[in-house]
């Protein structure tokens, strides 16, 4: 049992940031957690779902985010206090709900996590969910700091409560994965939500009675619930106007105010400190980032010649308060306004310390803080040379390696052009050397399987190349589904190759609907991809990525099956699976008389091209040898190796 | 409690490896080990796909007086420990100094690049030049050697963390140590982390 949830009131604890958010909503009482696994964010749900039947709380993987925002808002419907948890991409997902949740507004109080990944340290883009607070108009709070991250978390069902709507609570990576002291406050007392003690769905009342009608958004009722909306959010504006989550620190008349939010403001703390800029420079630190307190900003932006907003991700804050700041009129005056858009700082990639530091000196002509130039020049000098490029691949053992090894084989040997479209897991990486450069086509969740579809409809124009899609199991029943029957019902001509390795590997090994546990571990039933398959009428074929030369040629027969959806789905567990872990299947060793390397008509394939990390080339003898200490023993190179020189013996 | 002043305030530190490595946990392991001596410590790290096999880092800001950011500045880091050599070189070219102190684990992972021969890994002799060029002070451990004998090569993680409280002014003796362990781990488990942690201690001295 970890400290979020056994910690005593006023302890501290060093919290990661997302144990930190679990903690504040344990401290909310919160009841219904749903959501979809994705990097930063997929700690939070873990956390508490680990807590779940202790403290009386339902916690839910689900199938995809929009689900899982559904999910979490049928227990604010039913007044328990409910939340969903994703990263930003998720958001998009769940978006369609989302506008619709907004318009009617929340029971319970009800806060969606989004965790966001600037400069996309773990993600394929920069996706910014702010903008969604914006368009979709329900507030936005962003933590500055861990102990915010908790208390921020706690206060947000309470602010959802007193504008009956949802909440965006916003985190980055810095913030959900970095670590911090965090006072802990009290634990909710099992509570079934406010002034009840039993999850019940009130439906009777009049149409426009939130707290008791149907909620429904209706045509009809479009103004008036969007007045309705409005109104909610003019009441958490006025609230933000003395919200103690917007602190201003420094002088009463700064030569430059910096306005920061989330851990924007960690960076700004340190770069102040960094440059020696106390007394010169004034921090005004905004938790409420939608929509801003107008009066707020206006006495800090009055008192101010120069204004730099120094925020993560795109230009949200920046955009806003210059909107805000014509909106005063001519008494404003105009004043320089710095940031990402108008430089200096980067208009991409995450922030740091020494990135604002840079552009804080810029601003005030000051020199730049850079550490020793001759250290650094000589420092730079031997990583080049002492420190070889160490590329992002796939785990030694990882079943995705034989997958792509076989997939870019049987096309190779096909010969017609064929090419694989993927989308989001581990098998991303198939894009890279370590998948073999296999994949051609790579976006979201789902998508290889939906733009697969689109390229088997285009033989009318004479397109003659064999069209492959990847999908994680995982990913399968997220977003591959509706694709697939989309395929399917339109003929179109394509294998999708289900790459089922036993669950959502890439962030942490969550369990799905083809698992058999839920989030806690306790029993499920699982959804049988193959069968589910075979009821959209497809042929499937099961294969094992392992037994190397059997499922090539399963490969190449079902490259040469006419017309149609075929799927084959590789089965092998991830080598991090709790099924495989710190188990050891064989022995590996080369033998080092058989192994003819550069001499051999393989020109070192195992190391050259297939790569895993658990072999050694061994430049000096000019032999391949294995790294006893990286090898999990899943004996494919011994199969690829064609002079059967590396062998591989079961462990007893 | 009050925390004890430190030599740097905040310390700055960096353990540095490959993905797989014991980074995260020894990097908690520490965190846990200074906060309840009432120290404000942030610790930033990066976890996830990208780092699978890749260069992962933590970075450790131990202060009397409040939390720093999760990213240590440019050229500013105190102590770097290295769970594999090539990776500090990697850390010093960013966050190096003429001053800056060098805890480092002989034992290569040969990156990709390396295995497939695009690539040369540097010999030890020449990564130990280079260090004793970037660092005021450094101290070699054969971390993972040592606990390949003592039955699992995670092991080194905690030996370089035995190693970091004898050289350095930081508070991390062995009681603070087996409290901290005891409540990470299970309790089978405590004893070799105990040993590790003693073997590392006296190694490096």
């Amino acid at each position: 049992m970890s400290i979020v949830s056994t910690g005593a009131k006023g302890q501290t604890a060093l919290l990661m940031g997302n144990d930190a958010i679990a903690r504040g909503a344990l401290e909310a009482g919160v009841r219904v957690v749903a959501g979809y696994p994705g990097t930063p964010s997929s700690e939070i749900i873990q956390t508490l779902a680990n807590v779940a039947t202790d403290h009386g709380l339902y916690v839910e993987w689900s199938a995809n985010e929009k689900v899982g925002l559904e999910v979490a808002a049928a227990g604010s419907f039913s007044q328990l206090r409910s939340m969903a948890v994703m990263k930003q991409v998720g958001v998009n997902v769940a978006s369609d709900f989302l506008l619709h949740l907004a318009e009617y507004g929340t029971r319970a109080g009800f806060v969606l996590v989004t965790c966001e990944d600037p400069g996309g340290l773990s993600s394929t883009n920069e996706g910014d969910s702010r903008h969604y607070a914006k368009m979709m108009e329900f507030p936005l709070v962003e933590p500055g700091n861990f102990q915010e991250a908790k208390d921020m978390a706690a206060w947000s069902f309470e602010l959802s409560e007193k504008i009956r709507n949802v909440v965006m609570f916003r985190s980055v990576t810095r913030m959900s994965h970095a670590s911090g002291n965090v006072v802990l406050g009290e634990l909710s007392p099992h509570l079934t939500g406010p002034g009840s003690s039993k999850a019940r769905f009130q439906f009777d009342g009049d149409m426009m009675d939130q707290m008791e009608g149907p909620v429904v958004t209706f045509p009809g009722t479009v103004d008036v619930m969007h007045r309705r909306q409005l109104e909610k959010l003019e009441m958490a504006r006025e609230i933000f106007e003395t919200s103690p989550f917007n602190t201003y620190t420094g002088p009463d008349r700064p030569e430059l105010l910096i306005i920061t939010s989330s851990a924007a403001y960690l960076y700004s703390q340190e770069a102040i400190a960094l440059l020696g800029l106390e007394k010169r420079v004034g921090l005004l630190k905004l938790g409420t980032t939608w929509p801003l307190p107008p009066r707020l900003l206006a006495k800090h932006l009055k008192a101010s010649e120069k204004i730099f907003i120094i925020e993560e991700g795109m230009p949200f804050l920046e955009d806003n308060v210059k909107a805000l700041w014509t909106e005063l009129g001519p008494e404003a005056g105009t004043k320089p306004f710095f940031g990402r858009k108008l430089g200096p700082l980067p208009p991409t990639n995450e922030l740091n310390p020494d990135r604002v530091a840079l552009g804080l000196a810029e601003i005030l002509g000051l020199p730049a803080p850079l550490p020793d130039p001759a250290y650094r020049e000589r420092a730079n000098e031997l990583a080049k040379s002492h420190a070889p490029f160490r590329a992002m691949t796939f785990c030694p053992g990882c079943p995705h390696r034989a997958s792509y090894w076989l997939m870019n084989s049987a096309l190779k040997q096909d010969n017609r052009d064929g090419f694989v479209c993927g989308d989001i897991g581990c098998y991303t990486m198939g894009v890279i050397g370590c998948g073999f450069n296999t994949l051609k086509t790579s976006h979201a969740m789902g998508s290889g399987t939906g733009v697969a579809s689109g390229f088997g409809k285009l033989n009318r124009f004479g397109f003659d190349q064999p069209v492959m899609a990847v999908s994680g199991d995982s990913t399968f029943f997220h977003a591959v589904m509706p694709a697939l029957v989309n395929a399917v019902h339109n003929q179109a001509d394509m294998i999708l190759v289900v790459m089922d390795n036993s669950g959502t590997a890439m962030t942490g090994f969550q369990p799905h609907p083809g698992t058999l546990t839920d989030a806690g571990g306790g029993a499920l039933p699982a959804l049988n991809i193959a069968r589910i398959c075979e009821a959209m009428g497809v042929k499937v074929v099961i294969a094992d990525p392992f037994e190397m030369a059997a499922t090539e040629k399963t490969l190449l027969d079902l490259l040469d099956e006419p017309g149609g959806v075929r799927v084959l789905i590789l089965r092998q567990a991830c080598a991090l699976s709790p099924s495989k872990k710190g188990k050891r299947q064989f022995d590996m060793t080369v033998d080092e008389l058989a192994c003819l390397a550069e001499d051999c008509g393989c020109n070192r394939l195992c190391t050259r091209i297939f790569g895993c990390p658990g072999l050694i080339w061994d430049p000096k003898a000019k032999k391949t040898r294995i790294d006893e200490v990286i090898c999990v023993g899943c004996g494919v190179c011994a199969a690829i190796c064609p002079t059967g020189a590396i062998s591989r013996k079961e462990v007893a | 409690m009050t925390a004890q002043p430190l030599s740097f305030d905040p310390y700055n530190l960096i353990i540095t490896g490959v993905g797989g490595q014991g980074n995260v946990l020894a990097s908690r392991l520490l965190g846990r080990m200074l906060v309840v001596q009432d120290y404000y410590v942030t610790i930033g790290e990066t976890f996830g796909a990208s780092q699978r096999g890749g260069s992962v880092m933590s970075h450790l800001r131990i202060s009397t007086r409040r939390a720093w950011s999760p990213q240590i500045p440019h050229g500013r880091a105190h102590m770097v420990i290295a769970i594999e050599p090539s990776e500090a070189f990697r850390v010093l070219a960013v966050y190096g100094n003429p001053e800056v102190q060098l805890i480092w684990n002989t034992r290569p992972i040969h990156p990709v690049s390396v295995i497939t021969g695009q690539a040369v890994y540097p010999s030890l002799e020449e990564i130990a030049q280079g260090l004793n060029e970037l660092s005021a002070r450094n101290w070699r451990l054969e971390a993972t050697a040592q606990a390949q004998i003592m039955g699992n090569p995670i092991l080194g993680n905690i030996m370089m963390v035995g190693a970091l409280s004898a050289v350095s002014d930081l508070p991390l003796g062995p009681e603070i140590f087996e409290k901290a362990i005891a409540e990470m781990m299970p309790p089978a488990k405590v004893p070799i982390n105990l040993e590790a942690f003693a073997w590392g201690r006296t190694a490096i001295t």
